[in-house]
């Protein structure tokens, strides 16, 4: 699993850090910040699409 | 946003397809209901003559798309009002809330980081300590044989003030005093009277500023009065408009979110048993308060005739954004008119969608949370005390202002 995570969609919502703090941060504006590369660890997949399921914005996609 | 009983006068409204008013107390009485009614219609987007020109959409695809078209949908007035704003641009009356693209991006970034959940963190604790207080004092009363308690008046009230207050650098006592300016700036929007200079909050915000400029320390005010836009300071008109804008965006909204949650939890002892029994189900809660009884709905006024959707819109002409309406519209979630305690999925739109998404959203969260958990905690048992005794706002921001609640013994 690839998280894809739009920059230029992001508004700063914050769900994806709630949610998923191994996989998002925020900048010091509170715009998300992805934090891994490459596949998400199996653990975290979940946390993951609720990340992507919860963006209002629909910044994040997630690529199986 | 409207606060209650200033419009019982309106008149009634005949037909909500065609003559809705969204600050008649009907519509703050049923307004799901009446949503459910415009988008299975035929045409989602109600109009109404009222306010010289209206357009109520009511899918949340249409919520979303008009709030992310910045060259038909103008945010420089965002409170329907019977007049139109006159328009100072490129900033607005209160920047960034009433700016457009380019000059938007430019007054809001000044005020990011003080919002950034690393810097709301910080606050936490002020939060706690207010809730705490308030429940000591809540607790007091009921020990000396006080029963029935305002919990609007008495909680959820004061909690988003103390911080406002704080971060301002602005008395904390002066909590009064900012609830007041937003109620008579909300019913001037509807046309009162004008007030005297002396007790506006322009004037009230200029001595402040004034006085701190004389004299800087650490607080926003400060910041902003330090505050550049390509190498000059910002006009004295820009700083008072953002300072009027966090009192007055950040305190009945946040208010009428606590208090619609505590409503809630009043009257279901299975999610009260749930919240405390299951903590993880609590921050998915918190995102369904915010969902269900989102308090918060905007305006846009048309700067350009557009067809949206089949519609007709003109120049002049007012939209509401609805996003209460956006996060019941069956067509984006499931079991829209449904309370899910649980809800895994809820892309809400509580705090606005696009650009000017909600810049306290962390703040309010935060606030929210704290003021749930402080008070499940204190009071894993309470109730409406009379449901007909609890009262309204009415308009554009919507919660409880009147609150009695009982506790068990
Ligand atoms: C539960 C509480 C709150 C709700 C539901 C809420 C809702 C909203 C919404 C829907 C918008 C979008 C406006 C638009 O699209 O025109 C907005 C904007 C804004 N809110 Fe909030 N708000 C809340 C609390 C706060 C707090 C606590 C503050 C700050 C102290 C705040 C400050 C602002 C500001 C400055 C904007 C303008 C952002 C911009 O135009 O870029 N709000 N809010
Ligand atoms: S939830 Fe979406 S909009 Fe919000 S910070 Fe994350 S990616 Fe950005």
């Amino acid at each position: 699993m690839k998280i894809k995570y739009d920059r230029s969609a992001c508004q700063g919502h914050n769900r994806c850090y709630m949610l998923a703090p191994e996989l998002f941060d925020t900048d010091d504006e509170g715009y998300a910040v992805l934090l891994v590369e490459g596949d998400v660890p199996a653990d975290l997949e979940e946390k993951a699409r609720l990340a992507a399921d919860n963006c209002p914005e629909f910044a994040i996609e997630i690529e199986e | 946003m409207h606060d209650s009983g200033n419009d019982h006068s309106r008149p009634s409204v005949q037909n909500w397809q065609t003559d809705f008013d969204h600050q008649h107390p009907d519509y703050a009485a049923a307004a799901p209901t009446i949503w459910e009614q415009i988008r299975t219609s035929g045409c989602p987007i109600a109009h109404s003559e009222r306010y010289g020109g209206t357009w109520l959409p009511t899918s949340h695809d249409d919520v979303a798309a008009i709030s992310k078209d910045y060259e038909h949908f103008s945010s420089q007035g965002v409170v329907v009002t019977e007049y139109r704003p006159d328009i100072p641009a490129p900033m607005g009356y209160a920047p960034p809330i009433t700016s457009d693209p380019p000059f938007h991006q430019i007054a809001r970034s000044i005020l990011l980081k003080f919002f950034s959940p690393r810097a709301i963190d910080g606050w936490e604790p002020v939060a706690r300590d207010t809730c705490r207080r308030l429940i000591a004092d809540i607790q007091g009363r009921i020990a000396v044989g006080d029963d029935v308690i305002d919990c609007a008046q008495s909680y959820s009230q004061h909690i988003p003030v103390m911080i406002m207050a704080d971060m301002l650098g602005l008395p904390r006592e002066d909590g009064d005093l900012f609830r007041r300016f937003i109620h008579n700036i909300m019913e001037q929007g509807g046309g009162g009277e004008e007030l005297p200079y002396e007790d506006t909050i322009d004037f009230y915000l200029d001595s402040h500023v004034a006085a701190r400029r004389a004299n800087l320390g650490e607080d926003l005010i400060s910041y902003l009065c330090q505050a550049e836009i390509e190498g000059m300071a910002l006009l004295d008109e820009h700083v008072r408009g953002t300072i009027a804008l966090l009192i007055i965006a950040g305190i009945d909204t946040t208010w009428s979110a606590i208090g619609a949650s505590m409503w809630h939890m009043a009257q279901h002892p299975d999610h009260r048993a749930r919240w405390i029994n299951e903590p993880d189900v609590q921050p998915f809660a918190l995102e369904e308060f915010l969902r269900f009884y989102a308090p918060v709905t905007m305006a846009r006024l048309l700067a350009k005739d557009i067809e949206f959707e089949g519609c007709p819109m003109k120049a002049g002409e007012w939209t509401l954004l609805p996003f209460p309406a956006a996060n019941r519209d069956p067509a984006f979630f499931d079991r829209a008119d449904e309370f899910v305690m649980d809800r895994a999925r809820n892309r809400h739109a509580a705090f606005g969608l696009g650009i000017h998404r909600c810049i306290g959203s962390n703040l309010a969260r935060m606030e929210l949370r704290v003021a749930m958990e402080e008070w499940m905690q204190a009071f894993p048992e309470f109730e409406l005390a009379d449901p007909d005794a609890v009262t309204w706002s009415t308009g554009q921001v919507r919660g409880p202002r009147q609150l009695p609640m009982r506790f068990p013994a």
